[in-house]
């Protein structure tokens, strides 16, 4: 009883300690609030506004989520009246489209010269900066295969297999960046005809398509379905957890897309947007992003990431994002019509 | 209550005239509010599914500078022509659609051109892009050649038909309209035979535990029509505690749908049937049983018939509510398309507003229908009870009362199983892997969905349209019941006030975009805020509310009005010292019943949350989306126990209330 009551004081003093120390630090600097659209994973976003407010305490980040279509839509669908001031984690295709309606900020963040070249925008100074590459993989979930007798696939077309039907599920592209980056990966590698006739083939088994380029690593991880297309990120994470689950590089390679940041046109806080700027593509930052994630803008700062396969950027595709961001829409038109048709349960 | 204080004559008549003026001013205000919040935003919804944009490639006009002098390229529509080029590949162009003039134009026509003139000769402009910068009307730009390989062409905005043809004629689209009435007529048959069973139960028994029963039958209004479909997928999923009894079908598609929605449709059909049942007249069976009918012709001759208004009525509200529910379908829909689930699609996975509001339109048909029909049913059921009527008292049978507690167990199980199961999963570490308990699940920060932050503005929420929702509800109703004069104004609000019933909620929210997420539209700073989701679930919960107030209100005598203006009172000291004491019993009603429903609803505030306003429903269906379904359930859970301790809060109230301010009833 008394350890409780004393602890309890001793929280209380310990807050009025810390709320008085906040009213002295907001007497000192009126805090600057940045509203930031990304498409970053949810559990993570808090652990990069802490990181970068260890630096920078009087830039408050507000966060807004959501899949990558989703994001980019609702950057479109406000590009009258934009609401975000800088986006953090978004896909390099997306960003693409947007500097193309005119949404984005050229801006040359400090350490530019350290980044890969692949990781920049063409233009000097560059619309957008990478971060890291988040690239696709396949979640195995052995458990639930040896239940139902499913062999490990080694490629992408070992999916199309008749023994997996009913057995995958994989990221709708109209909402997930994960999902647009697996069908453009494979227009791209086994060229538009043979690719759609590969989709063909693969829908034959699919049994969901979900809104969130996680959920299929997810759901495999809860042995919801044995088979989840999503990335390898998620897939290491779940890995992490106690899923019983296989990460499987297809051997034909792996679509992948950059996760970029820009500032948005028209921010009221164009200082401090570009000070979040210079701290995104920092050492410090470069070394947050490659916890989770293996390769990552600055690629003499890469070390290995637990669970990550090692063969991964092997097989990343030579991906060309001006052909992705150019044909994004034809693409997830004709998807669309394909699939989403067939919306009959399967069974 | 007696009226203490007597008013000097000369000030009354003066108090008369503000009391004309006050509740003119009020009838306006409601009548006003109800247009802004519900008529205008719908009529813009309508107005956005004929919108239709469409390149105009004859819209604009080209010329090259070559070999030193300026020559006439034609119109764009010609290089399309020529060329047999496809506009946005061949697809219906959207908004968004964009054409890179440089891909219509070939390198080798450039050749030798060193400056571009093109012009917009649209009447509205904006039909080429540069960098982000848009064409005036008759705008002539001026490119250099690096300039004109950014130039783009967009789509012209009209009005037309266009959107309802390529919806017909998309038939994934078009099924989701037979798939909607399958699952609403399906569930509808499932559901008011067993809600009709409960009630007979819980009426016409002896059945021990009734209390018991009728509490458990009103579980689900407390939770969204998510936690349903995640309690499925524990119950029925691949790795489902009771899956081998679905016998190798999927839960996934409209089993689950049915399944969940016979769930969250269940305590309405019952409560209206309930009534309808407990209204019988005894003397009917008495009659029955002195010309020896059997029982089972009693039940088909007098039971039944009685009911029948009740029964219509639940069958078109189940119908009703399912057709309109999109939470069910999200989460164990799988690849069945219904239409409410269609809207957010359109809207929120593909931004494709002009079609959402396409399929809003269609879903507006069968909820308006079910609505009409289900008002005149309603209407008819109260014309049965006479004032002569004798209540029925069951009697005790053995075997009838254990076979009805037996139905009722089952009925119980079915709807606590699922409850649990949402409990339990939300508290395994990791299901099926890991069956350790933890609260590792309630960590809502490390998720999508807008973490805790979510739950209290849930409840902030709530509590402010329980508030202000009680009193303009009460307020408007109290006019409509016993205001004299004003008829026309008061007839206009009393339609208005029944339209909410007919929306779904889905199409509310998206009409609310349409309408408020305008810069030209003066209330545009609403859009993202508190406000906005308060106001829309006041205007989304409305009719029922009004129709419980108009209820309490039409128990008081009109002669409280009289002799409060005889003697020469303001109008508002009768209303706060007589009207509002007398009815606080229905007021507290109305006010649990928007805090319950602000709790759990999704469809509305789907379209209107924003990143500091994220609520708790929308939380549930985020999480479960990114699949975190085991948060998703602890989630649900959490605005259960919430709804929960309202209602506890409530019954308390209402009861220091009661003995209060209506010892009167007693003497």
């Amino acid at each position: 009883m008394t350890t409780t009551s004393e602890r309890l004081v001793r929280g209380l003093r310990l807050s009025a300690l810390a709320s008085a120390m906040v009213l002295i630090a907001l007497g000192a600097r009126a805090q600057v609030e940045l509203t930031v659209y990304t498409a970053v994973e949810a559990e993570d976003l808090k652990k990069y506004a802490a990181r970068f407010n260890e630096d920078h305490p009087d830039i408050k980040i507000n966060w807004v989520r959501d899949s990558t279509g989703i994001i980019t839509a609702k950057l479109l669908a406000e590009k009258d009246n934009p609401q975000a001031d800088v986006i953090w984690g978004l896909a390099a295709t997306s960003l693409l489209l947007l500097k193309a309606e005119g949404l984005l900020e050229p801006y040359a963040p400090k350490g530019l010269e350290r980044l890969d070249p692949k990781f920049r925008d063409k233009a000097d100074p560059p619309y957008w900066v990478g971060m890291d590459a988040w690239v696709a993989a396949i979640c195995f979930n052995t458990v639930e295969a040896e239940k139902a007798g499913l062999p490990m696939p080694k490629s992408w077309w070992d999916l199309t297999d008749p023994v997996y039907k009913g057995a995958v599920a994989m990221p709708n592209p109209n909402s997930s960046g994960t999902g647009f980056l697996d069908v453009s990966s494979w227009l791209q590698m086994f060229g538009e005809e043979r690719g759609w006739e590969f989709m063909d083939k693969l829908h034959e088994n699919i049994a969901y398509y979900t809104h969130s380029g996680s959920k299929p690593c997810k759901d495999a991880a809860r042995g919801e379905i044995p088979i989840g297309i999503s990335f390898a990120f998620r897939a290491a994470r779940s890995k992490e957890a106690g899923a019983p689950i296989e990460i499987i590089i297809p051997e034909e390679g792996i679509g992948w897309d950059m996760e970029a940041a820009a500032i948005v046109v028209d921010t009221d806080y164009p200082e401090e947007a570009r000070i979040l700027m210079d701290w995104i593509i920092s050492e410090k930052a470069m070394r947050m992003y490659n916890e989770g994630y293996a390769v990552i803008g600055i690629t003499e700062l890469a070390k290995p990431v637990k669970y990550f396969p090692e063969n991964i950027i092997d097989a990343m595709i030579d991906n060309d994002f001006e052909w992705a961001a150019r044909n994004r829409e034809r693409i997830l038109a004709e998807w669309s019509r394909r699939y989403e048709g067939k919306s009959l349960p399967r069974n | 209550m007696a009226v203490q204080v007597a008013v000097p004559p000369a000030r009354a008549g003066l108090a008369l005239k503000a009391d004309v003026w006050l509740t003119r001013g009020f009838i306006v205000a409601i009548i006003l509010y109800l247009v802004v919040a519900l008529a205008l935003p719908l009529a813009t919804l309508l107005q956005k599914s004929f919108e239709v944009y469409e390149f105009r490639p004859e819209k604009v006009a080209l010329a090259f500078y070559r070999d030193g002098a300026w020559q006439d390229a034609g119109r764009l529509s010609e290089w399309v022509e020529r060329r047999g080029y496809v506009l946005n590949d061949g697809l219906r162009a959207s908004e968004r659609s964009r054409e890179r003039f440089v891909d219509i134009i070939p390198k080798r026509e450039r050749r030798g051109v060193e400056r571009f003139r093109v012009t917009d000769l649209s009447a509205g402009g904006g039909l080429l892009l540069l960098e982000g910068r848009l064409s005036e009307p008759g705008e002539t730009f001026e490119l250099s050649r690096r300039e004109f390989s950014r130039l783009r062409l967009r789509p012209e905005a009209r009005f037309g038909f266009d959107n309802y043809r390529y919806y017909f004629a998309t038939p994934a689209l078009r099924s989701s309209i037979t798939n909607s009435l399958f699952i609403a007529t399906l569930t509808t048959l499932i559901v008011i035979p067993i809600a009709f069973g409960y009630a007979y139960a819980l009426t016409r028994s002896c059945m021990p535990m009734k209390g018991f029963f009728k509490l458990v039958a009103l579980v689900p209004i407390l939770v969204p029509s998510l936690l349903p479909g995640i309690g499925l997928v524990y119950l029925f999923g691949k790795q489902g505690v009771l899956t081998p009894l679905l016998f190798g079908y999927d839960i996934y598609g409209p089993i689950g749908i049915v399944m969940a929605s016979a769930f969250f449709t269940f305590p309405h059909a019952f409560l209206i049937i309930l009534t309808a049942l407990s209204i019988a007249d005894a003397r009917l069976y008495e009659a029955a049983l002195s010309l020896r009918a059997s029982p089972a012709r009693i039940f088909w001759t007098v039971t039944l018939p009685g009911a029948r208004y009740g029964l219509i009525s639940a069958a078109f509200v189940v119908f009703t509510l399912v057709i309109t529910d999109f939470g069910v379908p999200k989460v164990v829909g799988g690849t069945y398309n219904v239409l409410a689930l269609d809207i957010y699609k359109q809207v929120i996975g593909q931004q494709n507003f002009q079609i959402g509001a396409v399929v809003s339109v269609v879903l507006l048909f069968p909820a308006a229908v079910a609505f009409a029909v289900d008002r005149m049913a309603s209407r008819r059921q109260v014309a049965l009870l006479t004032a002569r009527a004798v209540p029925l008292q069951p009697e005790p049978k053995r075997r009838f009362d254990l076979l009805m507690l037996g139905f009722c167990g089952l009925v119980a199980v079915y709807i606590l199983g699922i409850l649990i199961m949402c409990q339990l999963a939300a508290l395994f570490t990791f299901w099926p892997y890991n069956l350790t308990f933890s609260l590792k699940n309630y960590d809502f920060d490390r998720m999508d969905g807008g973490g805790w932050a979510s739950y209290w503005n849930s409840v902030e929420m709530a509590s402010w349209t329980a508030l202000i929702g009680t009193a303009i509800v009460f307020s408007g109703a109290y006019i409509v019941e016993k205001i004299r004069g004003l008829f026309a104004a008061r007839q206009g609000f009393q339609l208005l006030a029944m339209m909410p019933m007919a929306v779904p909620g889905m199409v509310l929210g998206l009409s609310y975009i349409f309408f408020f997420n305008n810069p030209a539209n003066p209330l545009s700073f609403l859009y993202g805020t508190m406000a906005i989701l308060v106001i829309s679930t006041i205007v989304h919960f409305y009719t029922v509310s009004h129709l419980t107030a108009v209820t309490a209100l039409k128990q008081m005598d009109a002669e409280f009005e009289a002799v409060s203006e005889s003697l020469k009172q303001p109008l508002w000291r009768m209303f706060t010292r007589v009207t509002v004491p007398v009815c606080l019993p229905a007021i507290l009603d109305i006010a649990i019943y928007l805090f319950v429903n602000a709790m759990t609803t999704v469809s509305a505030v789907v379209f209107l949350y924003s990143t500091r306003t994220t609520l708790a429903s929308v939380a549930v269906l985020n999480m479960d989306d990114a699949g975190d379904i085991a948060p998703a359930a602890a989630m649900g859970m959490m605005i259960f126990y919430t709804n929960v301790a309202a209602r506890l809060i409530q019954t308390l109230l209402a009861r220091a209330v009661l003995a209060r301010t209506q010892a009167w009833r007693r003497r």
